[in-house]
């Protein structure tokens, strides 16, 4: 140790801000223009899901609800007609809303649902302005249809979504 | 006496109050960006291109919010502390010479609003005064962290007002005056921070205390005493407060350029240029002296002085309070004595001997020779107390 070491010591913490203030490019996310990509597993808010033909995966068993730790989904399942039709077999949600405060994000629904119907997206933007607001309704739920014409409820052919649950081909997926 | 006077008196405090007013608005944008940068963050920039009405929003922010008034406060003295902080503050720039003077319907304005000739002592019983305000915060609050707060400001800052002073008396030996003008112009040659670079830079340490500015920043240390004397202050009470602490720091940072590093005159290396202040601009038949060059060259230098307050805060942490009373009065003290002692001997040398060289050469390096020696001392005494366990 020299005499001068303290002085040194400053002197290198100085040199140390002043490189950074200089060199150093910044770290920030400049965030609602910039957004960085979430993970590929991240939970955010929930999405109802589709078939490619527009039929909603969803029917209404509520098993998410019985799997919900926090209470936070309620469903309500009505019978589905070829003439008005939301879902393969015989049910679907004619009510389906999660309530954004109670929810915790930890994924028991997607994994309780039988049709791979609700997944945890990756929108983390929620905010309200009051608490009825938090509860999220079907409609903002559910993803919107892959083109015009597959609008439900339509009407199909009689005895060709007769199966709720899709046949998986591989069921550990 | 003539009304002219007395306007062209008014004006010019009223231009010297908005200077520093919006000065502080800028310094603390000025402050948060720089300290953002070194942290490697972006800083608030959003309030307008790059952020530069975050000030006013601040200002909007702070004049709308609710002030309390705790139950138990000496209500006088406590409505009255804020004002004796921010007074002081402004009313101490009056002698500082922000430029030379320009003629305006014939009549020569100066860009000082007042020619005191005795500026420097001005500037001491000043800035005395504004540690009033301070004590008086922190007493009035009835809060024990306040009245810690205000202890250890008055403390420390009649501690290092000695050492400020005896950096005043090498910039008036040097300058031979009291009057900052004079100062100024003694500096056209050369600037004091090379005659002297060891008074120097005692002084802007000092200023570090005096100020109140980290690593010196003991009467408001967060960790310790919450907020310090203004714990209990909130609102516009407490913004006049944060005022006070800013504009303090852009007129000792102007004080100091004053005294040391040419004031609102160019590098010296610039005397005889088209950049000097004398210089004469002609512009097609227009001729102009370049007096605007003045309040320019000081804005540079306040900024940089400025800079390196923000840089400090940013790199050290903060001193240990009777470290710092021990450093006042047992370092920076004799140090400064010395250093006067230096100064004045050297130039009665230079004038008895008649040579320039002992002024030019000689006060710089025996005066940074026990700016060394000091810190060697400091060294061994930090040794001795530790057992040579460092």
């Amino acid at each position: 140790m020299g005499v001068f070491d303290p002085i040194i010591e400053l002197s290198k913490g100085l040199g140390e801000t002043l490189r950074s203030f200089l060199v150093e490019k910044t770290v920030t996310v400049q965030y609602p223009e910039e957004k960085r990509p979430v993970h590929p597993r991240f939970r955010g808010r929930h999405v109802l899901k589709r078939y490619e033909n527009g039929l909603e995966k969803c029917i209404g068993c509520s098993l998410c609800a019985a799997a919900c730790p926090a209470d936070a989904i309620f469903v309500e399942a009505s019978e589905n007609t070829d003439e008005k039709r939301f879902s393969p077999g015989e049910r679907y949600a004619s009510t389906y809303e999660i309530n954004m405060l109670r929810c915790i994000y930890c994924g028991f629904c997607e994994d309780a649902c039988p049709t791979e119907a609700i997944v945890l997206g990756d929108n983390y933007e929620l905010s309200f302005y009051d608490r009825r607001e938090a509860i999220y309704g079907k409609e903002m739920l559910l993803e919107p249809v892959p083109s015009e014409q597959m609008l439900t409820p339509r009407k199909v052919e009689a005895g060709v979504y007769t199966r709720s649950v899709p046949e998986m081909k591989d069921p550990t997926d | 006496m003539d009304w002219t006077i007395w306007l062209e008196w008014i004006l010019k405090g009223l231009v010297l109050c908005l200077i520093l007013l919006t000065g502080f608005a800028y310094l603390t944008l000025y402050e948060r960006r720089a300290l953002a940068r070194i942290q490697v963050r972006v800083g608030p920039n959003r309030a307008g291109p790059q952020g530069l009405l975050q000030p006013i929003a601040d200002a909007v922010k702070l004049i709308f919010k609710e002030e309390l008034t705790p139950g138990k406060v000496y209500k006088t003295v406590f409505f009255l502390a804020p004002v004796l902080t921010v007074v002081p503050s402004l009313i101490i720039a009056a002698v500082v010479p922000l430029g030379s003077s320009f003629t305006l319907f014939g009549r020569e304005i100066t860009l000082y609003v007042a020619d005191l000739n005795v500026g420097v002592l001005y500037l001491t019983s000043i800035a005395s005064i504004a540690v009033y305000g301070i004590v008086l915060a922190g007493w009035s609050s009835n809060n024990k962290y306040a009245m810690l707060g205000g202890i250890r400001s008055s403390a420390q800052m009649i501690s290092y007002e000695l050492s400020l002073g005896l950096c005043f008396v090498i910039a008036i030996l040097l300058g031979d005056s009291m009057n900052l003008n004079e100062i100024v112009a003694a500096q056209e040659e050369v600037w004091f921070v090379l005659v002297q670079p060891a008074g120097a830079l005692v002084f802007l340490i000092v200023t570090l205390a005096e100020v109140n500015r980290a690593p010196f920043d003991m009467p408001e240390a967060e960790q310790e005493l919450t907020a310090g004397y203004h714990s209990e202050y909130s609102g516009m009470k407490f913004a006049l407060f944060f005022m006070a602490e800013y504009q303090k720091m852009i007129v000792i940072s102007m004080i100091a350029a004053t005294l040391f590093f040419g004031g609102y005159r160019e590098f010296w290396f610039l005397k005889d240029t088209f950049f000097s202040v004398d210089a004469v601009w002609k512009i097609g038949s227009f001729q102009t002296q370049a007096w605007f060059l003045g309040p320019i060259y000081l804005l540079l230098k306040v900024v940089v002085l400025l800079f390196f307050m923000i840089w400090i805060r940013a790199t050290w942490p903060r001193i240990r309070y009777d470290r710092l009373m021990a450093f006042g009065w047992k370092v920076l003290l004799p140090l400064s004595l010395v250093l006067a002692f230096i100064t004045a001997t050297g130039i009665l040398l230079a004038q008895e001997l008649n040579n320039p060289m002992i002024y030019s050469i000689g006060i710089p390096v025996v005066s940074s020779l026990v700016a060394l020696l000091t810190v060697v001392l400091i060294y061994r005494e930090l040794r001795r107390k530790s057992h040579g366990r460092f």
